[in-house]
């Protein structure tokens, strides 16, 4: 990273548990100034808990939090240059809008006209002008969403933490909340640090998105990485789909390599493999970089044929399950809603190909997961 | 459908207050002080008559109040004392006439049951016949307190923090003594009782910081001068005979002026329902034997004659040290009390607890 | 149809209108009539306002009557005072399991009378008692010291008395406040205190105010706890009340008495919604 750029928010080593379960395990990373930093994963992996001992609501039983430079052990949340947005926001029911911005800012002790004027400035900013007699209760999902965010926004801080927020919305202002919280986080250039267990969320905000499991980070990277080059077979899982072939490496020469499953298919794979022959590996193949009946003159494709056991019709993420010739194992194939596939039915056989560079192999985990 | 809803309410409120009736056995509720229905003599009269005996026990304003509220109705029996019978029977009529031909006589000190018929009589009927007598004085420490020999020194500083006494009519009347006045003499004249009182009152107030507390409980009192946190108090004398029982240093003194003598009754409340029963109770209780049980149990003696003979040495020594011939003397027996003291009274005893 | 309907709704609130006629509006009716009676010495009655006139005319009646309300008011604030921290760690400190366990130790009390409670209070308090026992054992004191018959003693005689009808309506209150608030407020830069004014008060309030209802009720009407543990200073609005009824037989200043202290509880209890900007409705609620 740039030596100019401002490290916002540093986490070394930091360790907690309850118990005999440990939550969160030695994780380190750093948060440049202005960035959206997300920590995406699956609940009970650890990330509540590392965004409250980031806010101060928990201590680390190892390791250092430093925020713009300052370390933070025994600093009380009250005293921190960070603010969480939660989950369900806790807006005070029995203060109105202008109460709840304005709590933070009486706290700090300033003149009635100064908080008056940041109240009016920051409703502004989230698009509320005028809302500060409003009761909480009177306020839309969306709105009381950018409220939490106003209160917080409005102190200033040098991290805004949020838990999942847009969780309790429905889908369709989920959507639309992510793009408004985009936007508005370029517009204030605070420094975000999101949690949330949707890819889609992390994916399309952040700048930066580390994957958590089970207490460490598996990957760190950005969006794009994360998608089309996965460090982990979870991360494969995890971010986007993916179907999963087991099999054998045969044939390795510097660019390519023969992958050959157990039941007969054989595939060729570019790219750098590290894997020796006859090593056991899983092939990571996204639904999407299957295509359905591929241009025959298109080369350098993998191509098989397969039943269609059935249509999952879902819009632009519509799918088809299907099953190579000779084989049970189901397939997820993306079906391009481009009028193209109309026709298509159960039962039918079709031609599948995929890019030699699409696959990517990790070694056959020994333990089963989902 | 409605005809049938209503005719099983119907049932169920008959069968409700048909159910007394269902009981049986035949009951005699008694309204009286603790201690005046011993659980043996309870169970000794049940077994003879078959009557279960229903106690209440109380004190006897309370007991007025009771029979004032019903109008005398509730109980069959009721114990007040002989002061306080004919003037609350004047205003409330709460008790009806005894029939003398209903009455064991011979079991009866005459000389009480003549007094007693003669301060209970309203209307040239009386009311009610003696059960038991004794006196309020004061109950001492005597090794701590050698020299506390009259109701004045309750308002002796030599005892600050010791001292305890009721906010009742018997210690002002009882102080009032003690100063030499006479206020039986007054009751008639209600001024100069007024202003005795209000005298004593002040005396009261002065006095204030010597209390330890103003007892209600005649057993928390006992308590209180078992564990030495108080060594001088006005109480009544068979109390004072428990704790010397006891702790030989503890006594009950007869004071100099005069120790306040009382006489609790038997009276039937107007509307008792069980006449018959009460009159067995009464004289059930005169009898000589279980007279004595009662005195030997509580100390106090009854109107029973003959009832001396069965009584315990150690309750007989009691009277002979602490009623000598001319202790008995001086007793001033309390005069049935006129209307309207009480609100005097009452009022003083309020201004003694509110003030600081 | 309605006919049937009818007939049910007669069934049901029969019941409950006799009830209501027959043990409470007739017999207050009966006492507001006792208490406009002016009985002469003759014991002829006249219909007078005397009764109440005497209240205002005999300081000893007013001050007592003022110094009950004071003495309540100050028992209530300190029973909130002591049953909302005791409120918040049921809640929000102890865990689920040992709730119920909590709870049950506040209950545990109250299945004994009044009076065994108070008594115990007074084995523990009194000069000879467990109290002055182990401070003299352990060489704090020299001398036993007299802990009972004060204001201080009757005060928290009240206030143990009134603790259960304070925490019962905090804790039902604080179950539905949402810990995050608190968090929220903590991480907005609050500081213990401006949470405890700021979001738990006015959060409770409803619960506060119906809790401090009940415990002043229950204060200003009670008769034991003054009597016994405030010994001979104690003088309370209800002894002087049962000294008219009991001990001087004028049940007509006795129904009047306990008509100015009725008025007196409701004007108070009216003062305190005001001020606390509540409604009856929202309360019992």
């Amino acid at each position: 990273m740039a030596d100019d750029m401002q490290i916002d928010l540093g986490v070394e080593k930091v360790t907690k548990k309850f118990k005999d379960f440990t939550a969160v395990k030695a994780v380190s990373f750093e948060v440049e100034q202005g960035r959206f930093f997300s920590i995406l994963g699956p609940s009970g992996c650890g990330k509540t808990t590392l965004l409250r001992m980031i806010a101060g609501l928990a201590e680390p039983d190892n390791g250092r939090i430093t925020i713009r430079g300052l370390n933070m052990a025994g600093i009380p949340p009250n005293k921190r240059p960070a603010n969480l947005v939660f989950q369900h926001l806790a807006l005070f029911p029995m203060m109105n809008v202008a109460d709840n911005i304005a709590f933070g800012l009486q706290r700090r002790g300033e003149k009635k006209a100064t908080v008056f004027k940041k109240v009016s400035a920051i409703l502004e900013r989230v698009d509320l002008p005028g809302f500060e007699k409003k009761k909480i209760h009177e306020l839309s999902g969306g709105q009381k969403q950018r409220v939490a965010i106003a209160r917080c926004l409005v102190l200033e801080p040098a991290v805004l933490l949020l838990d999942e927020p847009l969780g309790a919305l429905d889908l369709k202002l989920r959507e639309q909340m992510k793009v408004e919280l985009k936007k508005l986080q370029a517009k204030v250039g605070t420094t975000f640090v999101y949690i949330t267990h949707d890819q889609s969320e992390a994916l399309v905000m952040s700048d930066q998105v580390a994957v958590m499991n089970k207490g460490h980070f598996e990957q760190l990277d950005t969006p794009k990485n994360l998608y089309n080059r996965p460090a982990t077979p979870f991360v494969a899982r995890f971010v986007g789909d993916n179907n999963i072939w087991s099999g054998h490496i045969r044939d390795r020469d510097n660019n390519t390599c023969r992958f050959e499953t157990p039941d007969g298919n054989v595939f060729h794979i570019s790219g750098d493999q590290p894997w020796r022959n006859g090593a056991a590996v899983d092939l990571f193949l996204r639904p999407e970089a299957m295509i359905i009946q591929p241009d025959p003159a298109h080369t350098g494709l993998n191509r098989f044929e397969a039943h269609i056991r059935s249509l999952l019709f879902d819009g632009a993420n519509s799918r088809i399950i299907a099953t190579p010739k000779n084989s049970d194992r189901e397939l997820l194939v993306a079906l391009p809603q481009n009028r193209q596939h109309d026709d298509l039915c159960p039962g039918d056989i079709v031609e599948i190909g995929w890019d030699k560079s699409s696959g990517i192999c990790f070694a056959t985990e020994t333990e089963t997961s989902p | 459908m409605n005809k049938s809803l209503l005719s099983i309410v119907m049932l169920f409120l008959v069968s409700i207050a048909a159910y007394p009736g269902y009981t049986g056995a035949e009951t005699l509720s008694l309204l009286t002080w603790k201690g005046y229905a011993p659980k043996v003599l309870v169970d000794k009269f049940e077994t003879e008559t078959g009557i279960r005996v229903n106690v209440t026990y109380t004190n006897n304003e309370e007991m007025i109040a009771k029979l004032r509220a019903t109008r005398g109705a509730g109980f069959d029996l009721a114990q007040p004392s002989q002061d306080r019978i004919s003037s609350v029977q004047k205003k409330y009529r709460i008790y009806q006439a005894m029939d003398i031909r209903k009455i064991d006589t011979a079991q009866i000190i005459p000389s009480m049951l003549a007094s007693v018929k003669k301060n209970t009589s309203v209307g040239g009927e009386f009311h009610a016949v003696p059960f038991c007598w004794g006196t309020s004085g004061l109950v001492v420490n005597r090794k701590i307190a050698p020299d506390a020999l009259d109701y004045s020194d309750l308002l002796n500083d030599k005892y600050t923090g010791r001292i305890s006494y009721r906010l009742k009519r018997p210690t002002l009347i009882g102080l009032a003594f003690a100063m030499g006045k006479d206020p039986f003499s007054l009751y008639n004249d209600t001024d100069a009782y007024k202003a005795l009182m209000e005298e004593v009152g002040q005396a009261m107030i002065a006095a204030k910081p010597l209390v330890k507390n103003y007892w209600t409980n005649g057993d928390a009192l006992l308590q209180s001068m078992r564990s030495g946190e108080v060594h001088l108090a006005m109480a009544w004398d068979n109390g004072g005979w428990k704790l010397h029982a006891e702790n030989p240093d503890i006594d009950f003194v007869a004071p100099k002026s005069g120790a306040l003598g009382w006489i609790d009754t038997f009276a039937l409340p107007a509307k008792a329902k069980n006449i018959d029963a009460a009159y067995q109770w009464i004289n059930f209780m005169l009898r000589p034997q279980n007279a004595a049980t009662f005195t030997n149990l509580e100390r106090a003696p009854t109107a029973s004659a003959g009832a001396n003979q069965h009584m315990d040495a150690v309750v007989r020594a009691n009277f002979d040290r602490s009623f000598p011939q001319a202790v008995i003397d001086n007793i001033k027996w309390y005069p049935p009390v006129p209307s309207k003291l009480e609100g005097i009274e009452g009022m003083i005893l309020d201004k003694v607890k509110a003030s600081r | 149809m309605t006919q049937h309907r009818k007939w049910g709704l007669f069934f049901f609130l029969t019941p409950v209108l006799l009830w209501l006629t027959l043990l409470i509006v007739l017999p207050h009716i009966d006492l507001l009539r006792m208490s406009f009676i002016l009985e002469t010495d003759t014991g002829e009655t006249e219909w007078r306002l005397s009764n109440y006139a005497s209240f205002f005319k005999e300081p000893i009646y007013w001050l007592t009557f003022v110094r009950t309300a004071i003495y309540s008011i100050i028992v209530t604030l300190l029973t909130l005072v002591v049953a909302l921290p005791v409120s918040f760690f049921i809640t929000k400190v102890a865990r689920p399991g040992t709730r119920g366990f909590l709870m049950l130790l506040i209950l545990l009390p109250f299945w004994v009378s009044e009076l065994v409670r108070v008594y115990g209070w007074m084995i523990l308090l009194r000069e000879s008692g467990v109290i002055n026992h182990f401070l003299l054992k352990l060489g704090i004191l020299d001398q036993p010291v007299e802990m009972l018959y004060n204001d201080a003693a009757m005060i928290l005689g009240l206030v143990y008395t009134s603790m259960l009808f304070m925490v019962v309506p905090l804790v039902s209150v604080l179950e539905s406040l949402d810990d995050s608030l608190i968090e929220a407020a903590y991480d907005l830069g609050a500081d213990m205190g401006t949470i405890v004014f700021k979001i738990i008060v006015p959060h409770a309030t409803p619960g506060i105010v119906s809790g401090a209802i009940v415990v002043f009720m229950l204060t200003l009407g009670n008769y034991l706890t003054p009597n016994l543990m405030g010994g001979k200073n104690s003088l309370w609005f209800t002894e002087q009340i049962y000294n008219q009824f009991i001990a001087s037989f004028n049940w007509n200043q006795g129904a009047a008495f306990g008509f100015l202290l009725l008025l007196l509880s409701s004007g108070i209890v009216w003062l305190g919604l005001k001020l606390s900007g509540q409604t009856l409705g929202k309360v019992v609620r």
